[in-house]
């Protein structure tokens, strides 16, 4: 009954994550005045970049011309084997934390490779900032990991939802929320929302994801939005997955699965909501005071695993 | 006659018979004479490696060889790991060497120096012979022998191509001046500890080693952890590395980066958990921990940073050996902390990655020749758009960099996880030390893992893709088939390593289960490792194999996907987005600088830029500006805290000794004579 599961967390993923897009910025609108158009603003993005005529920019090579595949592919992953409607995950060997991490992280560099290789200065800079922001997310990153593998004994995330389940006092222990906390900031860092990176802006000065794909144009586009919009929801599913896991279903049963997808999509879509109220009131951060803030959420990391020895 | 045998006589034949050829075989023939011959001996130390892992041992002695000692060699599984890493290596960068030592010569301008040169030639198969040697040696005086031709083969080896730069000199006596200090800190080390044992043969040192007292034993630890640890190019003794290597002919530095360093390693796990045994106490391990993540941090800030070709990979060794050092002192601190399950958790992890490193680095090296040698440039800023002329090398480059940076599929994505979770599980089982060491060893294993992400897509992107940034960039080709031959076989390794890592991983966790005296700390379920927890329970598992399975599949849906829903018709070429101004140029792209300075930045009080901006006016007015200069130097800082004062010191301790060599005959008869009353004094006042 794997299969099952599998299945139902990719349409999942893949049809509701424009979605939460279009509501993340619905709720945007609305909180500063504006009507918005509609939560599904971004499904009619992506048809009409998808009826467009593919374009190959002049002096581009394979690696740009691939990476939207293999961005969408580790999210497509990341979706089938991450505990999202149930913890029986089909692929268990890759439903470790680690692997996860390291598979998204596989996406946005395949993303800055195809940056450099536009020969573009806006190109290059999308790509260096992102790897910088990358590079100084990790630790904070593996670092939470460690804090909330450690009561559970195992990093495979199965086991670690599974055993928050189980007790679920463990998600008012200090060492959950230290790291909930710093897991936060890293999936801001991550997705590239405000304060670390601006969705919507298409300055020079400021942009960091947007200047990667600036090159990208129709249908290759509207992969690389598809899978920024995965990312995101994938991120934003497993911090409700690890941190309040209630509603996800534990075996293949169908009816339960069928009471998952529901409480997933609350849970998914009330975090965005969260994520997009907080965004209004906040401006971009310079792109140097980045690590100030990463290096604020990886002393919270740190205190999560020195919480997890001392007070366990 | 079993395989092991077979394999060291054929690897000690083949590779006597190589120098011989390298001094005989006349010059058209020979690089390919010496390359075969390399090869033959690497796949020989190969096989034999491999048998030695699985369990076979032997011992040979030639004690009448050598006055005082004889010489005494014992092959054992921990030594088979590094003769099979060894012999890999040689392999491919034999063969890589046929094309790559003849050089693009025929009088293009671009003469190589002479790396087919009698010389070179034969003393090749001799470092290669000595590297086989050190880890199977076993005596002291074997040990230091074999470690002493490796270090003086591998320095003329260096300065190979001495008339074409005059940096090579200077390398040349960095390298010189280290390796043979790093000599004398084994040789005080094994002296003292031989002195307390019947006499030098390891079998005499391990039975002296419970007679220790600790202080002894800390500093044989220490003073041979200094001469390895220098060897292995870690902080703060790895200023030789990133000298050495970038001027190093490349296939030269790809026997040093993959193969050599890693001896700096055995010794360091040989000396500590072999001859040392159970007399380790937690603060050896602490320190070599420690100073694994300092190199490791280290070593791939300064390559992140850096746009030497070469020298970026050769800080990337000082970052991969650090990692190898945070696994083997994480296994020393299990060790004795009592849990010998981590202990070989993380051995095996360390040795994963030393294999994984192998492979990488010597792929990265050789194509990174391939490019010096086809456009005389070794500066990121002066290359790119490789990918046209250079596809096979771009390719080859490309599977080492993701290799070496830490993603799925790469090889080096499953070792790290290896010791990630040997970390991880450390932690109920140390004690307070534990709980605050290995948080940061896990924050610095994922900060070197992170950077080394930016330093090789900065490599790869600026090096291999967008626009040539020079002429001989762009009319770059690649180089012989033999070349591209030896790149293909370090690619398959590095392939299969990230693929079915279940091949060899088995082998290595009980070498290491072995050396910490446990059992073997994974087990393989189908395509699956999986970790063995202190009751037998898996607590944790991965397999690399279904992971990349699952990104194919992945790919194959967004692609299929993508063509039934997307437009049916043709792509169209069109210009880059460049604001209206007119096609870009390739000045305007980012380079491998601009590409590294927000880090560069970030990192700025640790590295410590030196900025130089010159602007010259014009004579007329001082507001008119006529040229702007910029220039940017970020010096090793601990090379400038650490050597400059010792050098300042040796250099003023030669200008004073010159006041007493004023060329006064009388006054040097003089010495003489006050010398000898004062050696008579001293033997009348002792006596």
């Amino acid at each position: 009954m794997t299969g099952l599961v599998v299945v139902v967390q990719l349409l999942v993923v893949v049809a509701l994550s424009p979605l939460l897009i279009g509501m993340m910025r619905q709720v945007r609108a609305r909180m500063e005045g504006r009507v918005g158009p509609g939560i599904g603003q971004p499904w009619r993005d992506l048809r009409k970049l998808m009826r467009k005529q593919p374009i190959t920019p002049d002096g581009t090579s394979v690696v740009f011309r691939t990476a939207p595949l293999v961005l969408v592919a580790t999210c497509l992953v990341v979706a089938a084997v991450a505990p999202l409607v149930s913890t029986a995950a089909l692929l268990d060997p890759v439903s470790d934390l680690f692997a996860v991490v390291a598979l998204l992280t596989l996406g946005t560099v395949t993303l800055a490779l195809a940056g450099i290789d536009t020969g573009t200065a806006f190109g290059g800079l999308g790509a260096s900032r992102e790897t910088t922001i990358v590079a100084l997310v990790e630790p904070t990153l593996l670092v939470a990991i460690f804090a909330l593998s450690v009561p559970v004994g195992s990093t495979n995330l199965g086991a670690i939802v599974g055993a928050t389940l189980a007790d679920p006092a463990q998600v008012l222990s200090p060492v959950s929320l230290l790291a909930a906390a710093a897991l936060v900031v890293v999936i801001i860092a991550e997705t590239g929302r405000l304060p670390v990176d601006n969705p919507s802006t298409h300055l020079e000065l400021t942009m960091v994801h947007e200047a990667m794909i600036l090159e990208y144009a129709g249908p290759d586009l509207a992969l690389v939005e598809l899978a920024a919009s995965m990312r995101l929801s994938l991120f934003l599913g497993l911090l409700a997955n690890l941190f309040l896991p209630w509603g996800i279903a534990t075996g293949g049963d169908p009816l339960l699965i069928g009471l998952a997808v529901p409480a997933l999509v609350v849970k998914v879509a009330a975090l965005g909501a969260l994520l997009a109220a907080a965004e209004v009131f906040l401006a971009k951060l310079r792109l140097f005071r980045v690590p100030e803030l990463l290096a604020g959420s990886f002393v919270m990391g740190l205190l999560a695993v020195g919480a997890s020895y001392f007070l366990a | 006659m079993t395989a092991l045998h077979a394999g060291l006589g054929v690897a000690l034949g083949a590779g006597s018979l190589t120098a011989l050829a390298g001094l005989l075989v006349p010059r058209r023939a020979r690089t390919t004479v010496v390359g075969a011959g390399l090869a033959i001996t690497g796949a020989a130390a190969l096989l034999a490696g491999i048998a030695a892992m699985t369990g076979r041992s032997a011992s040979f002695a030639v004690p009448d060889l050598l006055p005082l000692f004889g010489l005494l060699f014992t092959v054992d599984p921990l030594a088979g790991v590094f003769l099979a890493i060894t012999g890999g290596v040689t392999v491919a960068v034999g063969i890589y060497g046929i094309g790559y030592c003849r050089g693009p010569g025929d009088g293009q301008g671009h003469d190589h120096g002479g790396l087919d040169a009698r010389g070179v030639q034969a003393v090749l198969p001799l470092f290669v012979l000595a590297m086989l040697a050190v880890p199977v040696a076993a005596s002291v005086g074997t040990l230091l022998l074999c470690w002493e031709l490796m270090a003086l083969t591998s320095l003329l080896l260096v300065i190979a191509e001495h008339r074409r730069r005059p940096t090579v000199a200077s390398a040349g006596r960095w390298y010189a001046v280290m390796t043979q200090l790093g000599l004398v800190a084994i040789l005080i080390g094994l002296s003292v500890f031989a002195g307390h044992a019947v006499d030098g043969s390891f079998a005499a040192l391990r039975a002296a080693a419970p007679t220790l007292t600790p202080a002894v034993a800390a500093l044989v630890f220490v003073a041979t952890g200094i001469g390895f640890g220098s060897k292995a190019g870690i902080v703060p003794l790895h200023a030789w590395l990133p000298r050495a290597h970038p001027e190093a002919p490349s296939n030269v530095s790809a026997l040093m980066s993959a193969a050599m360093v890693n001896l700096g390693v055995y010794g360091i796990v040989r000396v500590g958990f072999d001859l040392l045994g159970d007399t380790g106490a937690a603060w050896w391990w602490l320190l070599v921990l420690g100073l694994g993540a300092l190199s490791a941090i280290y070593g791939i800030l300064q390559a992140a940073i850096g746009t030497n070709f070469k020298r970026l990979l050769g800080n990337s060794t000082t970052e991969n050996m650090g990692l190898i050092l945070i696994g083997v002192g994480a296994a020393g601190f299990f060790g004795t902390a009592g849990d010998l399950d981590l202990a070989a958790l993380a051995l095996a992890a360390a040795l994963l990655h030393l294999v994984n490193h192998a492979a990488f680095k010597t792929l990265l090296f050789t194509s990174a020749g391939s490019v010096v040698q086809a456009t005389g440039r070794r500066d990121l800023d002066e290359l790119g758009g490789l990918n046209t002329g250079m596809p096979a090398t771009t390719a080859a480059f490309g599977v080492g960099a993701l290799a070496a940076s830490a993603l799925p599929p790469g090889a080096a994505f499953v070792s790290e996880w290896l010791l990630l979770q040997a970390l991880i599980h450390g932690l109920p089982a140390t004690g307070v030390a534990g709980a605050i060491v290995l948080p940061l060893a896990v924050a610095a294993v994922a900060l070197t893992a992170g950077l080394a992400v930016a330093t090789f897509v900065k490599a790869f992107g600026i090096g291999f893709l967008a626009k040539p940034r020079t002429p001989e960039a762009a009319s770059a080709t690649e180089g012989p088939a033999s070349m591209l031959v030896g790149m293909g076989v370090a690619g398959v390794a590095c392939v299969a390593l990230a693929l079915a890592p279940t091949l060899v991983l088995p082998t290595i966790g009980s070498v290491a289960g072995a050396t910490v005296g446990a059992g073997d700390p994974v087990r393989i379920h189908g395509l699956t490792i999986e970790l063995v927890g202190t009751l037998g329970a898996t607590v944790g598992s991965l397999s690399p194999l279904m992971l990349t399975l699952a990104l194919l599949i992945g790919t194959v849906l967004a692609l299929a996907g993508a063509r039934a829903l997307a437009t049916r018709r043709a792509a169209r070429a069109a210009r880059l987005w460049d604001c209206g101004g007119g096609p870009l140029s390739a000045r305007m792209e980012y380079t491998a600088t601009s590409f590294a300075e927000p880090l560069q930045r970030v990192f700025d009080d640790v590295l410590r830029a030196e900025h130089d901006v010159d602007v010259s006016h014009y004579d007329e007015s001082r507001y008119l500006v006529q040229t702007v200069e910029y220039r940017r130097r970020v010096p090793d800082r601990i090379e400038k805290r650490l050597y400059d004062p010792v050098l300042r010191l040796v250099a003023a301790w030669g200008q004073a000794g010159r006041k007493l060599a004023t060329g006064s005959v009388h006054r040097y008869l003089g010495y003489g004579f006050y010398t000898l009353c004062g050696l008579l004094v001293l033997l009348v006042v002792t006596r």
